[in-house]
């Protein structure tokens, strides 16, 4: 027997957790399943429960850590009546209203879904990394920081996140090496600035990692040049991935009109979905901006989307 | 009455986990890290439903990093179940509590 609910809210980044509190204060009592523990930022409050000072979201002029910007989002929620779940989503129904989603063997269904699953981490793509993850292949700094206490890294990628990490990495590293495919870095410039002044910051350009060394924990790397194609050794004992995400929308593959990436499709300056009464919010559907504060205000988006949509049911 | 978790030290490790008469599961934790604490409760659960049939034991590298480093431990949570005093399992980074009792599953009775 389903458990029913007007508006169910599939994700607890920025973007659901906005979805939720706007969703909530409408009266329309949401429901948040907001997934489950994880090392990666498939867990409740999403990619920024990975990193510490958000100094970019507009309201904190000293900064907040992200996780604690996360749990004051979530009471925010909680406190106009949003209940939540601590499950992940396991499979979705979106043919037929009203719509139904699974926790594995238990059903809800919903009038209005909002589909806000956010992001993770881009790995590589070479066949050592799921042996090596957690051996000292990371995607997350500020998880696994700890571990390489003089130790001599590297840092893959070329955006904010990458020089972010690197950043952070700096402060237990002996030396990061940013491992950079192009020859200019797309990070914002204040993030540059303070990366290339960082002494214990070296920059590898145009190149890519083409193996890991080791065989229960990182020995090496093996890096070649986009430019020239040539290879060569760097001895480290740790790498950090940053360079990217990919869209967490598998569960919607065949139901969802999603673009080659995984991104979901929404009807341009909305947050509909090729389904009607389906909205999707946040970097689930944004490969553009991917932003805590472009999430949170989709997110907002989607909930007034639902809202005034559900009220032309009735 | 709720089962209570073992608190791990540099002293008290080998002796714990020589002596303990069930498997037991060594959480790697640390103050800092977010995932840590998404799995406490998951644990404190276990650790009640599961008395008796395994112990859920705690180690913080901060305070005791001589020991994680022991066991190559490089990314926490760690999770690794000891068998007989043997390392038996290893499991790096938060899962939900449904994923973990599928590994712990060939640690624990059948009937439950």
């Amino acid at each position: 027997m389903a458990i029913h609910h007007k508006v169910l809210i599939i994700g607890s980044g920025p973007a659901g957790l906005t979805a939720a509190i706007y969703t909530a204060r409408a009266g329309l009592l949401p429901l948040v399943i907001e997934g489950e523990p994880s090392s990666t930022s498939d867990q409740p409050g999403g990619q920024l429960m990975l990193t510490t000072e958000v100094e970019n979201f507009p309201g904190f002029p000293e900064g907040i850590m992200g996780p604690e910007l996360m749990t004051r989002c979530r009471e925010q929620a909680a406190r106009f009546g949003a209940e939540f779940i601590t499950e992940k989503v396991t499979r979705v129904d979106f043919s037929s209203r009203p719509f139904r989603a699974w926790v594995r063997d238990t059903e809800y269904s919903a009038e209005s879904v909002i589909v806000s699953t956010g992001a993770q981490s881009l790995m590589l793509g070479l066949p050592e990394e799921p042996r090596l993850i957690g051996h000292g292949l990371s995607t997350c700094a500020t998880c696994d920081g700890f571990f390489f206490r003089g130790q001599e890294i590297a840092v893959v990628g070329g955006g904010d996140s990458a020089l972010e990490e690197a950043q952070f990495l700096t402060k237990f590293a002996s030396k990061v090496h940013l491992i950079v495919r192009r020859d200019t870095l797309r990070a914002s410039k204040i993030m540059q600035d303070r990366a290339l002044a960082n002494e214990k910051i070296s920059v590898i350009w145009n190149s890519t990692v083409s193996k890991i060394h080791g065989d229960d924990k990182v020995t090496g790397i093996e890096l070649t040049n986009t430019q020239t194609g040539a290879t060569s050794e760097l001895g480290v004992t740790g790498i950090f991935i940053a360079i990217g995400h990919r869209p967490n929308t598998d569960l919607f593959k065949g139901m969802l009109d999603m673009e080659d990436s995984g991104y979901l499709i929404t009807k341009p300056g909305s947050t509909y979905t090729n389904i009607e009464g389906v909205f999707a919010c946040g970097d689930v559907q944004d490969h553009t901006y991917r932003q805590a504060i472009t999430a949170a205000g989709s997110g907002c988006m989607a909930a007034l989307d639902s809202e005034r949509w559900l009220e032309h049911q009735h | 009455m709720a089962q209570s978790i073992t608190t791990l030290t540099s002293a008290n490790f080998d002796e714990t986990i020589g002596s303990s008469d069930t498997p037991i599961l060594v959480d790697f934790w640390a103050e800092w890290c977010g995932p840590c604490k998404a799995i406490a409760p998951v644990l404190a659960e276990i650790a009640t439903e599961q008395a008796g049939n395994i112990t859920i034991a705690k180690l913080n590298v901060d305070d005791y990093g001589d020991i994680a480093m022991r066991f190559n431990v490089m990314s926490i949570p760690t999770l690794i179940v000891f068998n007989k005093g043997e390392a038996a399992k290893r499991l790096v980074g938060a899962v939900g509590k449904g994923k973990l009792l599928q590994e712990l599953a060939e640690f624990l009775p059948n009937s439950h």
